[in-house]
């Protein structure tokens, strides 16, 4: 446009030598298709862990034994060839031998599904009032259901509470993976930086902890939870068991790197400058690995997902009425239910897809993270 | 090396000590004692029991003392091997313990066997044919493994055989043979029935060494020796088994010893899924039970399992690997 513009433009090359280190990460996993289609899979989880109660149909602790084992709706997005979706609707008959009722698929009967409808009061984000949700039914009244998931034994909506599980057990992997990181840069840069006696106290720790049977011990952990802790309070004390075991591999890694840094000449530069030793830590040490530290912790939170519905699916972990993952596994237990409710298992997919994107993602940062190599 | 194996050993003694405190304090920690959760047992259930007898009850199992005298005589007792009564069987631990022991370390070994056999041919193939369709379905197989927690593969797989087949694939026995005393019958029937728990057990390590050994062969198959050795005409098969694959099994054997302990832990979700009568299940009743002479007991196993598993690993490292021992020795 204007005469200024430089007359060459810059080149790849150019480009790539003038890009800050985050650029060249971004540049390197941008490549990685499935690492970024996986990134996006995990936004829209978070997305439904930061206002869970716009994306549910209905109160997830609404319990009706009389619509118990409602099967799954299947959603169908065109009515007579016009695109607008809607499900089948389901009737129930009581079986007259064994008194239960009995719901079947009625697909004479389209109930129409429309969008942010008004259904039970919430506050979005834990601040506004509002009783819009993104799916539900015309009518209010309770006589168009809609059930994307089935229900349960007790009557409640499962794709309601699988939002809130997601909730629950995505922000449990992300807290206590950011503590793991915490003590383990905290304590491994002790340890690597001023080496010495502070170094093998850690170092010690670190074995001792490292050879303990990590599930039992787990267990036995969470067994001596109180039975009379609120859902906050088991949250958080599950959180800490968690991270116990988990910063241990962060602190030795942080450690290591520490202590090949401790001799380089940038950082000998920065001490002859004149520069503290908290700016020569923050600024100059921290910054060369943080790129690998991130990876490392996104391939960690898989495990810790992984951990906290195993341990709710024991009855250790999250104690209903708080809902998880494993928490909502807990009603497969029992395979004859299974066999009568098959989507009781659905639960276990979403799992998979979590840790399946989690592990695709760091993969890709593992790769990405080491921007000047080749 | 000598030296360096007998260091490790002097430090078992010690480890265990220090886990022995652990496990006790950990056994320990839940308000209240076995008693209060007996009388709330049995208050739920209708009847009830004297605070007197409580009492004597608490008196007779030494519950009423400091916390450190009823460690010491835990200790005393497992000095002279004796792993003491388990308060809810009234029956010793160890006979408790027994037969469950051996049943996890069967199982264990079988899906330890199970993740070599599968996984090292299926990464050498992988590798020998990077980007072809089995490779692909390999990775794909691999990733959604390394994703699946083991109770849920279980959960998947007893459903789908009782909704199909109409069988429950639950236990380790026959019911003809679950009290049986032990035959050539009653093995043979533990046969037929440990595999699938077994497989199910080992899908995630077989997945996590695939891609390992993949990954190790791959980095192998590139260097000058391989190309000279294609160059004299080696076939490709023995080409690849005779070096490159060695090479990529070394940093893999170093890790047997961490990975069967795992198994042992990680066979402690899926018993309780699959109702093995393995020491899974055992101790999570008494955990829940706070029965905890034999929660503590069984802690310390998994405990002693571990270091020893440790221990064979870095001595497996240090054999192999003469670097270590320089600087560990």
């Amino acid at each position: 446009m204007s005469a200024l513009a430089p007359a060459v433009s810059v080149t790849a090359e150019e480009r790539v030598s003038l890009a800050s280190s985050w650029r060249l990460v971004w540049w390197r996993f941008r490549k990685h298709r499935l690492a970024l289609a996986s990134a996006f899979v995990l936004l829209a989880l978070y997305l439904v862990v930061l206002c869970p109660d716009f994306f549910s149909t209905q109160d997830p602790e609404a319990t009706e034994a009389r619509l118990a084992f409602i099967p799954v709706q299947r959603v169908h997005f065109f009515d007579g060839g016009r695109p607008g979706p809607w499900v089948p609707d389901v009737v129930g008959k009581r079986n007259p031998t064994t008194l239960r009722m009995e719901w079947r698929i009625d697909e004479s009967r389209h109930i129409p599904v429309r969008f942010f409808v008004s259904g039970y009061p919430y506050h979005l984000l834990g601040i506004v009032p509002t009783r819009i949700h993104l799916l539900g039914t015309a009518g209010a009244d309770g006589r168009e259901r809609l059930y994307l998931l089935g229900t349960d034994r007790l009557g409640r909506d499962q794709w309601s509470r699988l939002v809130h599980g997601t909730r629950t057990s995505m922000t449990i992997g992300l807290t206590a993976v950011t503590f793991s990181v915490v003590i383990g840069v905290l304590l491994g840069g002790i340890s690597g930086y001023y080496g010495g006696l502070a170094d093998s106290i850690i170092q010690r720790l670190i074995e001792l902890l490292q050879s303990l049977p990590t599930i039992p011990i787990w267990l036995a952990l969470t067994a001596a939870l109180p039975r009379d802790w609120s859902p906050q309070q088991v949250f958080f004390a599950i959180t800490v068991i968690l991270s116990l075991v988990g910063w241990t591999t962060l602190g030795r890694e942080v450690r290591g790197r520490f202590l090949a840094l401790r001799e380089e000449d940038f950082v000998l530069a920065a001490d002859l400058a004149g520069a503290s030793q908290r700016r020569i830590i923050l600024r100059h040490m921290v910054p060369t690995f943080l790129s690998h530290i991130i990876a490392t912790s996104t391939l960690a939170i898989p495990a810790m997902i992984i951990n906290e519905t195993s341990l709710s699916f024991l009855g250790l972990g999250i104690r209903p009425p708080a809902i998880s993952w494993g928490v909502l596994l807990q009603e497969a237990q029992n395979i004859q239910t299974v066999a009568l409710a098959p989507w009781l298992l659905i639960p276990a997919a979403v799992v998979i897809l979590s840790v399946l994107a989690f592990n695709l993602v760091g993969d890709g940062l593992r790769d990405a993270a080491d921007p000047y190599s080749q | 090396m000598t030296r360096y194996v007998l260091k490790r050993l002097m430090l078992l003694p010690a480890l265990l000590f220090l886990f022995s405190v652990t496990v006790f304090a950990i056994v320990q920690a839940p308000p209240g004692d076995f008693l209060t959760t007996y009388v709330a047992t049995l208050a739920s259930s209708g009847s009830s029991i004297s605070a007197e007898q409580v009492e004597a009850l608490r008196r007779e199992y030494g519950l009423d003392q400091p916390v450190w005298i009823q460690y010491l005589k835990w200790m005393e007792n497992l000095a002279r091997g004796n792993l003491g009564l388990s308060l809810e069987y009234q029956r010793p631990n160890a006979e408790l313990i027994g037969e469950r022991l051996v049943l996890t370390m069967v199982l264990a070994l079988l899906s330890f066997v199970f993740t070599w056999v599968v996984a090292i041919p299926a990464g050498i193939y992988s590798a020998m044919h990077p980007r072809s369709p089995v490779d692909y379905v390999l990775t794909v197989l691999n990733y959604v493994g390394v994703a699946t927690p083991n109770f849920m593969l279980a959960l998947v797989l007893m459903w789908g055989a009782f909704a199909y087949f109409g069988v429950s694939v639950t236990g380790l026995f026959s019911p003809d043979f679950v009290e049986a005393p032990w035959s050539l019958a009653r093995v043979a029937d533990l046969l037929k029935h440990v595999w699938l728990p077994a497989v199910v057990l080992g899908i995630a390590g077989t997945a996590r060494l695939t891609r390992v050994m993949r990954a190790n062969l791959l980095d192998e198959l590139n260097k000058p020796y391989v190309t000279t050795a294609r160059a004299k005409g080696l076939s490709e098969w023995r080409l690849v088994v005779r070096y490159p694959a060695r090479l990529a099994l070394n940093p893999l054997v170093s890790t047997i010893g961490w990975y069967l302990p795992a198994l042992f832990s990680g066979s402690l979700i899926v018993a309780t899924v699959m109702n093995l009568p393995n020491i899974g299940p055992l101790l999570l009743r008494a955990l829940i039970n706070q029965d905890m002479y034999l929660a503590g007991s069984i802690l310390l196993i998994y405990c002693f399992l571990t270091i020893v598993g440790t221990l064979i690993s870095d001595i497996l490292l240090a054999w192999l690997d003469p670097r270590i021992r320089f600087e560990g020795g």
